[in-house]
């Protein structure tokens, strides 16, 4: 078979390169090593930082390939798609992993179908078989109820997108460099039928839950949308991000893309905060990938326990009081020092 | 205006059975619903019917008793039911189901616009949206929160993404896929599930939509689940039961020390 070496595909946004895509190369980094294959860090766009490039280098690509047009500025799924399945034919990767944020995620499965190939969504781990060089993917199904472990046997490339935020990015090696390709990119390959004509960003208190380093979220244990603003208050002293239940959602003490959960976002910070939060299958669906958790409910029966690493069986309207004060003490504390 | 909706019909999440044999997930036995996320877009699609008229066709691929998703849909208020089922289907993975829908889409003929849950609650891949696009080679785009205005070449809709809303314009006809935050979505009327309950839904198979054999099922599927397992739910973590204020101290004191351990503090 003609098909060789690992791709990611890099994602940027005015330029510069996405977190995510670090984190993929090393993702990336572990396959090609497995298979003794090169790494390339493909990304499209209208113009990339040239410090970015040289950062994918430094944490683990082998090569990037920019395929640069004023087409490719914003994301739009038909250019992307075209240019990526060229780009696909042309090199012929074994393996293309993507992130599954809202680009990747829409785009892999549009290359699925073009190219003739399988996809597998939300990937939360990769490997390579030794015997045969598939790429063994597994991704959590049925509201976190199994794990899947899934293969592509007989079409390339094997493509698959991973979670955000499931491992962090290889420590950047500055004496790593590598060859860029600058891919010419024709016109009709940008036609799209989807145009921008506006963006507006989220505000600061529906800062991104699925970006966020440390998420707190409350549910229906706060029985009044006054006492949930305790939860934004908590997020602050952590500057954390704000997440919810979809009770919560629902009752409309927060907003949808706050919903955490199996019909809201999955999560995976590495500190996630449950509190007045039950834990039901949807909701545990969300956080199952969260690096640490901590829950605080007055209900020793609730199955957010079974997931936390830390937690404490008490009235959340008890606690509180006694965590802000402490932790005013601590910022108080450290101002003085 | 027609509007076609696919639906999928999912077990409740909280109790399902897998087959060990075939890594594919036992239907029988378990209560099914429709995919709750596809609600939004069956009502995204209700409510454009009502303020601008409109056909509704829903459609679904899987056993017979999917029928009963697509019944619901009538009885929210959708004009037709057309459901995929035949042996020759079963275990297919998302590129061989979005083939199936978009030659079932192909034999319905001239349409709008496709509605689509952002994502079925079992298999959680959000795929089959956008590669039914991808097979009928139309613009489509993806987490859309609102459906903005109506236009003779195009819509305008909103997206959300990670960052915030974009708002774009998208020629007709074109396939979008729904997320929650676009709509309520109504109850089945009375009057809907009398409705529902006469109409018959029609049953298409493989020649009816002039499908290739070998883009079917299991066997055209590209993708094969080779082992399912059982997460590791439990962590075993540290759990505290204070019973009065000093304890509900010491706890709160523990727990500062565990952030501290864990480097967040």
């Amino acid at each position: 078979m003609a098909y060789k070496g690992v791709w990611i595909l890099g994602e940027q946004q005015e330029g510069r390169i996405r977190l995510v895509s670090y984190e993929l190369l090393k993702r990336g980094r572990e396959l090609a090593d497995k298979r003794q294959v090169e790494l390339w860090a493909v990304v499209l766009g209208k113009q990339i930082s040239q410090p970015d490039i040289e950062e994918l280098f430094q944490r683990g690509a082998d090569r990037v390939l920019i395929a640069l047009h004023p087409g490719l500025e914003h994301f739009f799924p038909e250019p992307y798609t075209r240019c990526l399945s060229h780009l696909i034919q042309k090199y012929q990767p074994e393996i293309l992993i993507a992130s599954a944020t809202t680009t990747g995620r829409t785009v892999a499965p549009a290359v699925a179908i073009t190219c003739n190939t399988g996809l597998t969504a939300d990937c939360t781990g990769l490997d390579i078989e030794p015997e045969t060089g598939n790429l063994i993917q597994t991704r959590p199904a049925i509201g976190g109820n199994i794990l899947a472990t899934i293969k592509t046997p007989n079409h390339r490339p094997q493509m698959a997108t991973v979670r955000p935020h499931s491992n962090k990015p290889l420590e950047a090696d500055l004496s790593r460099s590598g060859e860029i390709i600058y891919e010419k990119v024709n016109d009709d390959l940008v036609k799209s039928r989807v145009r921008r004509r506006d963006f507006r960003p989220i505000g600061a208190e529906g800062s991104n839950i699925q970006d966020a380093e440390i998420v707190i979220a409350g549910g229906k244990g706060f029985k009044k949308e006054d006492n949930f603003r305790t939860v934004a208050q908590l997020a602050s002293y952590f500057k954390a991000a704000v997440g919810a239940t979809r009770d919560v959602v629902d009752l409309g003490w927060a907003t949808y893309p706050q919903q955490v959960g199996l019909s809201g976002k999955t999560v995976s910070p590495k500190l996630y905060v449950a509190i007045g939060i039950s834990g039901s299958v949807q909701h545990l669906a969300g956080i199952k990938t969260a690096e640490n958790i901590v829950a605080i409910n007055n209900d020793p029966e609730a199955q957010i326990f079974q997931v936390a690493d830390f937690g404490i069986v008490a009235d959340l309207f008890e606690v509180l009081p006694v965590l802000q004060e402490k932790l005013n003490q601590r910022a108080e504390s450290k101002f003085k020092i | 205006m027609k509007i076609i909706v696919p639906i999928k019909q999912v077990p409740e999440t909280s109790n399902v059975k897998m087959d060990p044999e075939t890594g594919t997930m036992v239907r029988e036995g378990v209560e099914s619903i429709i995919n709750p996320l596809d609600l939004y877009a069956i009502e995204a699609a209700v409510s454009l019917k009502e303020e601008h008229g409109a056909e509704v066709i829903a459609i679904s691929m899987g056993p017979v008793k999917a029928g009963l998703a697509l019944k619901e849909a009538i009885a929210m208020g959708c004009d037709d039911g057309i459901l995929l089922s035949d042996k020759a289907f079963a275990g297919a993975d998302t590129w061989a189901t979005s083939y199936v829908l978009a030659q079932a889409i192909k034999k319905i003929g001239a349409f709008d616009l496709i509605l689509c849950g952002e994502r079925a609650t079992d298999g959680d891949t959000g795929q089959v949206g956008p590669g039914i696009a991808a097979w009928l080679d139309i613009p489509f785009h993806t987490y859309v929160s609102a459906i903005k205005e109506l236009h003779s070449g195009h819509f305008v809709v909103e997206r959300m993404v990670e960052t915030g809303y974009e708002i774009l314009e998208i020629d007709r006809p074109c396939l979008l896929t729904v997320v929650k935050e676009i709509n309520y979505p109504r109850l089945p009327t009375l009057r809907g599930k009398q409705r529902a309950r006469k109409m018959q839904n029609m049953v298409w198979g493989p020649a009816d939509i002039e499908a290739r054999g070998e883009y079917l099922g299991l066997p055209g599927s590209p993708t094969r689940v080779v082992k399912i397992s059982k997460p590791q739910v439990a962590r075993n973590g540290v759990i505290l039961y204070p019973k009065d204020d000093k304890q509900v101290e010491e706890a709160v004191d523990q727990l500062l020390a565990f952030l501290e351990q864990k480097e967040i503090l």
